[in-house]
């Protein structure tokens, strides 16, 4: 992956660059100790590594504002960082920039269960909103697989999903507010606790706007009340044509489960051997999780069910208890790291139609083949958001290279039959290059123009999201 | 003009950008009156018309911006579906005839009573096709519901009124319709212990898709549940539960008379048949009852749980400043065009916020040649 040559006269007076920041905000919020900006030197797409110039870790929406005007009068890159857990590369430095780190910003700012929002600082937790809130029954709905680690700073620049969003939809959709500090420091609030604009929507602009538009410091995030009850099931099919149908089978009979997970074999086998969940040797499995409370739960399975057998599953477990339920999730929750037991993986995050499944697996099938690495398939059926791990081996020279051109061609494959890129993890570098195969020239030009809007100098995150070809004339200017 | 397809219709903006010709869009026509103006020559979409793509099994639709919105929900309702937010029909409020388009409706960003359930409009728009002010063809989005690639420009340009561009096309997530619904009702609340009604309803697990109070002399505060048979039963019972601790509750489960009267609500019917200046105002929910209370207890409709105050005061009330102090905003919906001017349509932005908004009228839209004046702040002069 190609990134742009670091500025020689930047890198050249980094010694000012730190001694200034030093000045600007508390001295132990700047790192610059060449051992310790390591720590920075990737986020969870390893492949790639580079230091940063230095790392700030501002406690203050003030503080942020001060490094970002400082940054942007003296022209040096500012590219902001989560939790670093990008699997797009998201938070990769140049040697030229400096990292701004929301870690230290973790409050919960207010709670409000009339109004059901909480307002929180964005280096905050996903999993430790909804621990803030849970005492009283509610939740934040969002759950990406990272949960436990990833920042609501990183929610937002990514506009993250998760395996609920059927029902409850991605980050956008349970974002009111957000203080955002623009490249010149400026700090503004767009939205707040009402609902929608009355302009324009700046809010749905700079959630997945990939770090690109502004820096988020707080954010006001929709709460809701936990369902009484919730219950999966299981299901076997003899092939990914059958399941996919079923999918889709269910989706018209009205029912909305929150959560439709797909595994094909390869996948279930790992998952099987590395988490022993009990999972049926079968060519496709789906798990449905419906909500409600028990009667409630009983009408939707019944339905689910009743389909399901109109697909002659070989295997249908519907969960009895809390334990079942909790093997049935057992194995899917743990397919990334199954996997990472067994092989180095590349996740792939393609979504497309549902409807276009089966040509889809067919086909990565036949990648698999033809470049021959092998590929198992565990993703959100109900929305169509695919997360095929391609499996490779990191000692073997050129093996991370096929991988990735293998990657790009399936990526290619869900544009092609009518679907995107990424539908949660973001463009970041690794889908960068891609993005003419989606694009064409007008559509990348107004995002660019968008940009140029909020930082006009091409300072924040510069070297993602547009293929740096495209990208090049702006950056360098 | 009326471009029948979408290389027309960027041809015909590319020659007005070029000479300087303001131009006014026009889908249905049923919201004319919605912002300043108009000014310019119109420019229709109804060219644009017709359902490219309608996937049931994988909940999405594709149509021209000019097709009638009563095609989309036809064609939905034979799969049993339909488009979760619920959009508001203006032609009561504006007392316009015509037939609303779906790319008027994403224009104006229009959402329902359903809002607070299943989003806005903004939120089940997952694709857009439009023509730039310059007459640039741009997608952005796509046909997908889970869709990360690039800066979402689809929730930019729903509301935007047609002042980036000239939304040609676009692509939804639709949802299952229910089999059943029921409103469970109090009456003769005021504003703030009906709010507390409606937020001890919205604050349970059961999925509550309407809550709205009515004030006045037989004020009605209602919640609306959907889903199958059974599931609303036994919601319908739990709400009468909660309700029960704020008065006497009735359960309405005909699904025709539930209909209707969400409807109504939906519409602002009643409220928009009186005579006088309306204003939608978003608040947080607890606030919905001191803006009835700051601007005298006018005729209102309080929607999404409190927080979205649609009020009729007296012509010329400056309710921006009335409200002062009270987070969120207000939108002069209906009024005479030189009250419109003097308060400007829509909420004016803080600086910082305005200037971005101005920057990104001026990336789409350099000539100010869409929709000119629709969206301008008070006192701008916008005569053509």
């Amino acid at each position: 992956m190609e990134m742009p040559v670091p500025d020689k006269e930047i890198l050249a007076r980094k010694d000012r660059v730190v001694r200034d920041l030093r000045r600007l905000i508390a001295d132990d919020s700047v790192i610059s100790d060449p051992f310790e900006t390591r720590a920075y030197e990737c986020d969870a797409l390893t492949a790639y590594r580079c230091p940063p110039l230095a790392v700030v870790l501002p406690r203050s929406t003030a503080e942020v504002a001060r490094v970002l005007a400082y940054c942007n009068a003296e022209g040096v890159p500012v590219v902001p960082r989560g939790s670093g857990t990008s699997l797009a590369g998201g938070a990769l430095p140049t040697a030229d920039s400096v990292i701004l780190g929301v870690a230290r910003l973790t409050e919960v700012l207010e709670t409000d269960f009339d109004n059901r929002f909480i307002r929180v600082q964005t280096g905050r937790t996903n999993l430790s909103v909804t621990g803030a809130v849970e005492a009283e029954g509610y939740f934040y709905a969002p759950d990406p697989s990272s949960q436990l680690a990833c920042a609501i700073a990183g929610n937002i620049a990514m506009n993250s999903g998760g395996a609920h969003c059927l029902k409850y939809g991605v980050t956008t959709n349970n974002l009111l507010g957000v203080t955002m500090v623009t490249m010149e420091g400026e700090i503004v609030e767009i939205g707040g606790a009402h609902l929608d604009p009355s302009g324009y929507d700046l809010l749905g602009l700079i959630c997945g706007s990939e770090g690109q538009l502004g820096v988020v410091t707080e954010a006001t995030l929709r709460i809701l009340r936990k369902p009484e009850g919730a219950r999966p099931v299981l299901m076997g099919f003899t092939s990914n044509e059958v399941a996919g149908a079923c999918v889709s089978d269910i989706i018209k009979a009205g029912v909305l489960p929150v959560a439709i997970e797909f595994m094909d074999r390869p996948c279930i086998r790992a998952c099987e051997a590395f988490a022993k969940a009990g999972y049926p040797d079968v060519e496709a499995l789906l798990i449905v999780e419906v909500e409600g409370s028990e009667a409630e739960i009983r009408e939707q399975l019944e339905k689910i069910i009743a389909i399901a057998r109109t697909h002659n599953p070989v295997e249908l477990r519907e969960s009895a208890s809390a334990e079942e339920s909790a093997a049935i999730w057992k194995g899917r929750k743990s397919a990334f790291g199954a996997m990472g037991k067994i092989n180095d993986y590349m996740c792939l995050d393609g979504t497309i139609p549902v409807s276009a499944l089966p040509e889809v697996l067919r086909r990565i099938g036949e990648l698999s083949t033809e470049y021959g690495l092998e590929v198992a398939n565990v993703f959100h059926a109900g929305d169509g958001n695919m997360h095929p791990l391609i499996l490779f081996d990191a000692n073997k020279p050129g093996d991370l290279e096929t991988c990735e051109r293998m990657g790009a061609e399936i990526l290619k494959l869900c544009v092609e039959v009518g679907g995107c890129l990424t539908g949660e993890h973001g463009v970041g570098i690794e889908k960068r290059d891609l993005m003419t195969t989606q694009f064409d020239a007008p559509d990348l030009e107004i995002q660019m123009a968008v940009k140029d809007v909020f930082d006009p100098n091409w300072l924040l995150n510069p070297a993602k999201v547009f293929p740096l070809h495209v990208s090049a004339s702006r950056r360098d200017a | 003009m009326t471009p029948a397809s979408e290389a027309e219709l960027a041809e015909a903006v590319a020659t007005a950008a070029s000479r300087g010709t303001a131009l006014r869009i026009r889908g249905g026509g049923t919201r004319a009156g919605l912002g300043r103006g108009p000014v310019g020559e119109v420019l229709q979409t109804s060219g644009l018309s017709g359902i490219s793509l309608y996937e049931p099994g994988a909940l999405t639709i594709v149509a021209g911006a000019g097709t009638p919105l009563s095609d989309i929900q036809a064609a939905l309702l034979a799969e049993n579906q339909r488009l979760p937010f619920e959009p508001m029909d203006h032609r009561v409020l504006y007392r316009t005839n015509g037939s609303p388009t779906i790319g008027g409706v994403v224009a104006a960003g229009a959402s329902g009573p359903r809002r607070i359930q299943a989003g806005a409009c903004r939120d089940s728009l997952i694709g857009v096709r439009l023509v730039t002010g310059t007459g640039e063809v741009v997608k952005n989005g796509g046909r997908v519901m889970k869709n990360v690639t690039g800066y979402d420009l689809v929730k930019l340009l729903a509301g935007s009124h047609g002042t980036l561009g000239i939304i040609t096309e676009v692509a939804f997530k639709v949802l299952p319709a229910p089999e059943a619904a029921a409103t469970v009702t109090l009456s003769g609340l005021d504003e703030v212990q009906a709010v507390g009604a409606l937020t001890a309803a919205l604050g349970a697990p059961y999925e509550v898709s309407g809550a709205v109070h009515l004030p006045g002399d037989e004020a009605v505060t209602a919640v609306r549940v959907e889903g199958f048979e059974g599931s609303v039963a036994y919601r319908a019972e739990r709400l009468t539960d909660i309700l029960g601790a704020f008065g006497p509750v009735a359960v309405e489960r005909d699904a025709d008379r539930v209909a209707h009267f969400w409807e109504r609500v939906r519409d602002l019917s009643a409220l928009a048949e009186g005579e006088g200046d309306m204003w939608r105002i978003s608040v947080r929910p607890s606030d919905g009852p001191r803006v009835v209370a700051a601007l005298s207890h006018p005729p209102a409709v309080m929607d999404w749980g409190g927080g979205l105050v649609s009020i009729r005061p007296a012509a010329g009330t400056d309710v921006r400043a009335a409200l002062s102090g009270i987070p969120g905003h207000a939108t002069l919906l209906r009024a005479e065009e030189a009250t419109k001017a003097r308060f400007g349509v829509f909420e004016p932005e803080p600086a910082p916020l305005a200037r971005i908004s101005a920057g990104l009228r001026g990336t789409f839209d350099p000539k100010g040649i869409l929709n000119p004046g629709l969206m301008a702040g008070p006192g701008a002069d916008i005569a053509a």
